[in-house]
Formats: C-alpha cells, structure tokens, sequence
C-alpha cells in the first residue's frame, strides 16, 4: 500500500517537472504582431495528465521488467487451450512447423498478386534487408565484431552492375555473382588490416573504410560518374525479354525472395558448421580459441568476406531495382541501419534478423499515416524495444546435440 | 635423450624494461608430470605463454619431440600452430566459450583435427557429414572420460566452477595432445575437488598416454602429484628436482617465506 503512495507520488512529481519544463513552449505563446500574450493554461493540464499517466505505466513496465514477468500477458486473451503451449517449443515441433512454414512461403509467393506495386516495392526493400541483415550478422552476431561499414559492400555491387553495364553491356544475371564475389574480395581487403583490431577500433577502422569508398565513388568522375551517378540501369530481363513496370517489380519481388532463401539455407548452413563454430569461438575469446587451434586470420578473413558476399548481391539487386546509383545511397546511415536490425532482431538469431528486417524497414512506411510524428514513433519503438528486450526480440537459441549412448558405449569399448 | 618431449634452453622473455622470465631452461620427458611453482609474478604463467606461442619469446630456443616424430623448433609460431603440433593448454582465469554449449566447447577444441571448410559446410557432403557425425561422438566421449557428461547442452557460463575447470581441462585433451599443460588447475576448488583433480590427472595420463606440465599453487596436489618440480622466483629458475629436495631447498622456502632478519 505503501509502496503504491510513493509510485504515485514519483509520478506526481516528474508531471510537475513535465508541465513546468514546457511551460515556455506549450502554455506562453506570443503574438508579436498585436504584442500580447496568451495564455493557454489548458495545455498545462493536458501535459500534467499525460505525463503522471505515462510515467505511472512507465514505472509499473520497469517494475514487472526487474521482477522477470511479462510485460503483457497475451496469454489472458487466448482461449484456455492455447494457453499453457509454449510458443517456441511447439514452433520446434517440426509436425507444426512445417505447415507454419508452407503458410508464410504461401503467403510471400502470393503477396505480390494481391498487394499492389507500392506494396510490392516496398516489400522487396523489406526483403533485400533481411539478406543484408543476415550477412552482416555472419560478422557481428557470429563473429562479434563491431563492423560499422557494410554499406561499402553494397555499394561495391551497385556499381558492379552500373559500370559493367554502362561499360560492357553486361546484364543482370552476370552481374549477380560478380558483384558478390567483387565484394567478397573487398571484404578480405579490408579483413586484412584489421585483423589486429578489436571493439571499437575496429568500428572506426570499418567506418572509415566505408568513407573511402564512398567519397572515391563520388569523386572519381570518369570511374563512376561522381555525385550525379549513374541512371539508365536496366531491371533484370526474363529470359532476354524486357519486361513492363509493374512485372518487372513482381519478377524482382521474386528474385530477391529466392535469393532470401538461399542465404537463409547457406547462413544456416554455415552457422552449425566447423567454420561456425570457429566464428563464435572467436567472439566469444580470441585468444582462447586460438590456444584450441583456431585459426584467427583465416577466421576473421572469412567471416568479413561471407559477410560482404551478400551485401555485394544485394547492390546489384538495388541498382537493378532503382536503375540508378549514386553515392548518396551508400552513406553511413545505411550501415547504422543494418546494424539496427541486427541488434533490434536479435544478435546471432537467424530469425530474430528476418524479424528485426521486417520491422525496421515497413514500420516507417506503415507509420506515414501519422505523417510528421512517424519518426518520432520509430525512435520511440527503438528505444523501447532497447529498454524491455535489450537482447532482440528474439534471442538465439542454441542448437541441443543429441548423442545416441548405446552406441556410443559400445563403440567406447572397442578403444 | 630420446624421450624428452619439451625441452626449453635459455628461455628470456622481455616486456619493455621488465624481464618477466630470465634465462630459465628445462626439459621434460614423456609421460612425467612435472610441476612448476613459485611466488606471485615469478613469471610462470609467461613462461606458459611462450610455449604455447601466445608470446614470442625475446631469447631462447623452444624444441618438442611428439611421440613418434622428429624434434622440432617452435618458437615463434603461432598458438594454433603449436595446438596442431600437439600441445594444449588450460588457462589460469577460465577462459572457456561462456555462451556455447558444453559440447561445442568441446568441438571446437577437436577444430584443428578436422578438415571441412566453407564448400563442406554448404554442400554437406558425405565426408563432412561422417566427419560431424564422429565430432559429436567423439566429444561426448571426451566429456563422459572427464565426467561431466550431464551438463552437455547446458551453456558453459552456467555451469558450477569445479565444472568449468573440468571442462578447460577436456577441452584441451580434445585437441588430441602429447603434452597437456594446465596453469592452476586446482585454483578455487574446494580440498575434495582437488583430490578428485589428482586422480583426474593421474587417470587422463594413464588413458590419454600424455606428459602432464603444470603450475599450481596448491602445495599439496603439486607434492602428491608431481614427479619433478622447478621452483622460479623473479623470473629465475632457482631450484628443481624431486618433491622431497623441493621441500628442503633454502632457496625455496626464502622466496616463499622470507628470511629471518637479524638484528
């Protein structure tokens, strides 16, 4: 009982700091033309209101946050049935999940025919994202190093395409894997100087590298046609035949969804692998995992160049999709957001990216109803999801071996 | 000499100013359990850290016999190289994977015996696929040898300290060693997990056909437990030989209890 006094009386008091730190703005308004002021006291009682309401929920989420509940129990809503069952255990049931997954894939195939081209666009970005978000995952959430110059690799791929295109003709589907494997070598170029580097420096190493490339493009005019860029790069053809506006978006739409499956079938792949295993190792002690055998260099060398392989994929899907490349699309921002999908989705989590992708990328569409205030709700949703789930939304878990004993004994006994 | 597996002559290690190991030289044979102690700071953990290549010694010369092998030269390698030549180690301040599973712990010690790369990984072919079959198999049998086969999907962070030791200690055998060295591994245990410790060691020689190297601070599992022991102080190897000669060296007991002062 207590305790509830004094929750309210915090929240009393931060209402009065909120109506008397916006007082000057949201209460004294000044009309210089007719020189007199007006007050509006009513906006102080609306700020009073809102800000004990908010801070009184504020400190209950806190509060059920330190004591380990949940912070909203969907479960009350739930018919009685479904509400003991354990999300993420029946999701591993592979008899569910299996039609869970036939649905979703369904579902994205028929997406385009239903939604319009807006829509379609918009998900397509979405999807180039989540192959973003995976590669670079391979190096921060496997690998654990701060890389804050992905854009490069992207951008290296845009311009694959461009200038091949612009130089030689050559067309999209052979332009695909050069650019992947153009920034693959990109990534090991960079891989090489920092293999000394850890945390922080390494940010700002990668950081700067990502500068280079940038203001290089910008201002190697013959190379790559400096700010202005280059236009006229042509959507990817079926079967040599050009194909009109709105097919084109739907066949791009599928490329880019095939190519998401194919990275989450090899990220995967890769993840539960020797090489794998050797990548998390490494984040999780250097040098410890060198004393076992492990080869850093090597180590280090291809988690940069796995992970740039699909940033170099994706650059040459966006020139494709934008017929157009200029450096401003490859600024640091672009890095910063791959990063926050990373690290919203769940590091290391292979579904926690595709999530934190979706999330990211349409919630700033999906928020331009509320036209001027959408940022401010993105950067809202940002730091709450910071606050209650600084993990990600969903967490990686990991894989449980299972060792079959009678075997194994009988085997032992041989020895 | 022939069955000598390490053998350091005239090891000087220097950072800046500071002459952390100072012309040390010993050699130990196969299948010996030799222990090396000393104060505080005598060097010995840098000591292990030449030999196992995570420093570059200033001065010296470093050789080791595998079993079966001719003697080679190793200063100067990297640890990973050292680990393929057959040489593992544990560390004083746990360091295992705190956020993988006890098993991968354990599979990434048997890394450097495998050979699958990134095509293996993606294609799984029938080789890598039979590789990662015998991996998991492999290092179960390794867990269950060090008896801590219960914990092994539970994350290595998790798990009690006397565990996390065990685990250090499987883990480096898991690289397939002829020479094991542990850097305290009794630090912290409790004196029944130190006897368990001995036994351990004594069963892992035994089973395992390993040299055991190693510092403690214990006095009694190294008196229990070694065969030879090298005393170091400030960096200087100031006395070896039995438990029993250790025991009586002057030398030894003024570096670690003083010296009377007369008046």
């Amino acid at each position: 009982m207590n305790n509830a006094v004094q929750e309210l009386k915090k929240s009393l008091i931060t209402s009065l700091w909120f109506m008397f730190l916006t007082f000057p703005i949201m209460v004294i308004r000044v009309n210089t033309v007719e020189n007199i002021i007006r007050w509006r006291w009513s906006n102080m009682i609306f700020v009073g209101i809102f800000s004990f309401v908010m801070s009184y929920f504020w400190r209950g989420m806190l509060k059920k946050k330190e004591r380990g509940d949940k912070l909203v129990d969907f479960s009350r809503f739930m018919p009685s049935k479904l509400r003991n069952l354990d999300i993420r255990e029946t999701l591993a049931d592979k008899k569910i999940a299996k039609p869970v997954l036939i649905i979703l894939l369904l579902a994205a195939l028929v997406f385009p025919f239903v939604a319009g081209m807006y829509q379609t666009s918009i998900m397509t970005t979405a999807l180039m994202y989540i192959i973003l978000g995976l590669g670079l995952n391979i190096v921060i959430g496997l690998g654990g190093m701060l890389h804050l110059g992905y854009a490069a690799f992207y951008a290296v791929g845009a311009y694959t395409y461009a200038i091949l295109h612009r130089d030689f003709g050559i067309g999209f589907w052979v332009a695909l894997p050069l650019g992947a494997v153009l920034a693959m070598l990109f990534g090991m170029l960079l891989g090489f100087p920092v293999l000394r580097l850890k945390g922080d420096y390494l940010a700002i190493v990668t950081l700067g590298f990502a500068e280079i490339v940038r203001i290089v493009l910008e201002n190697w005019n013959d190379f790559s046609s400096g700010p202005s860029g280059i236009a006229n790069i042509p959507r990817p053809s079926f079967f040599g035949m050009k194909l009109p506006l709105p097919t084109a978006t739907i066949y791009i739409y599928m490329i880019t969804l095939a190519l998401v499956f194919f990275t989450i079938f090899v990220v995967r792949r890769l993840e539960n692998s020797r090489l794998g295993r050797a990548w998390e190792a490494m984040r999780e002690d250097a040098i410890a995992s060198e004393s076992m055998g492990v080869n850093i260099t090597t180590t280090k060398l291809t988690a940069f160049a796995l992970g740039a392989f699909w940033a170099g994929m994706v650059g040459v899907i966006f020139a494709a999709k934008t017929t157009f490349v200029n450096p401003a699309s490859f600024t640091l921002m672009e890095s910063v957001l791959v990063l926050c999908i990373i690290v919203l989705g769940g590091m290391g989590s292979t579904t926690g990216v595709i999530v934190g992708a979706l999330i990211i990328v349409l919630l700033p569409e999906y928020l331009r109803a509320f036209s001027e205030y959408r940022m401010l709700l993105y950067g809202a949703v940002l730091v709450l999801m910071m606050v209650f789930r600084p993990n990600g939304i969903i967490q990686k878990v990991r894989k449980r071996y299972t060792v079959d004993i009678s075997e194994l004994s009988s085997g032992g006994s041989n020895e | 000499m022939s069955n000598t597996v390490l053998n350091v002559e005239n090891l000087t290690m220097n950072f800046g100013g500071l002459r952390a190991v100072d012309d040390v030289s010993l050699s130990i044979k196969k299948n010996e359990i030799v222990a090396l102690i000393g104060p505080n700071v005598a060097g010995k953990t840098t000591f292990f850290n030449c030999v196992t290549g995570v420093y570059a010694p200033t001065e010296g010369k470093i050789t080791i016999t595998p079993p079966e092998k001719n003697t080679e030269v190793i200063n100067g390698l990297k640890p990973h190289k050292i680990t393929e030549k057959g040489l593992a180690r544990t560390f004083q301040n746990i360091r295992l994977f705190q956020n993988m599973t006890v098993l991968e712990n354990i599979m990434i010690g048997r890394h450097c015996r495998l050979k699958s790369g990134i095509l293996g990984a993606v294609f799984r072919s029938p080789s890598t696929r039979e590789e990662e079959e015998k991996l998991l198999h492999d290092s179960y049998a390794i867990l269950k040898k060090i008896g801590i086969e219960r914990y092994v999907n539970d994350l290595a962070k998790n798990l009690p300290y006397g565990a996390q030791r065990l685990l250090e200690i499987a883990r480096a055998l898991a690289t397939d060693p002829f020479l094991l060295l542990l850097d305290e591994p009794a630090a912290g245990m409790n004196p029944n997990e130190t006897r368990n410790l001995v036994d351990l060691i004594l069963r892992i020689r035994e089973s395992e056909n390993v040299t055991i190297f190693l510092i403690e601070h214990d006095m009694s599992l190294v008196m229990s437990l070694s065969e030879r022991i090298y005393v170091v102080d400030y960096g200087q190897l100031i006395a070896q030989g039995t438990p029993d000669v250790i025991k009586r060296d002057k030398r030894v007991i003024k570096a670690y209890l003083g010296e009377e002062v007369h008046a």
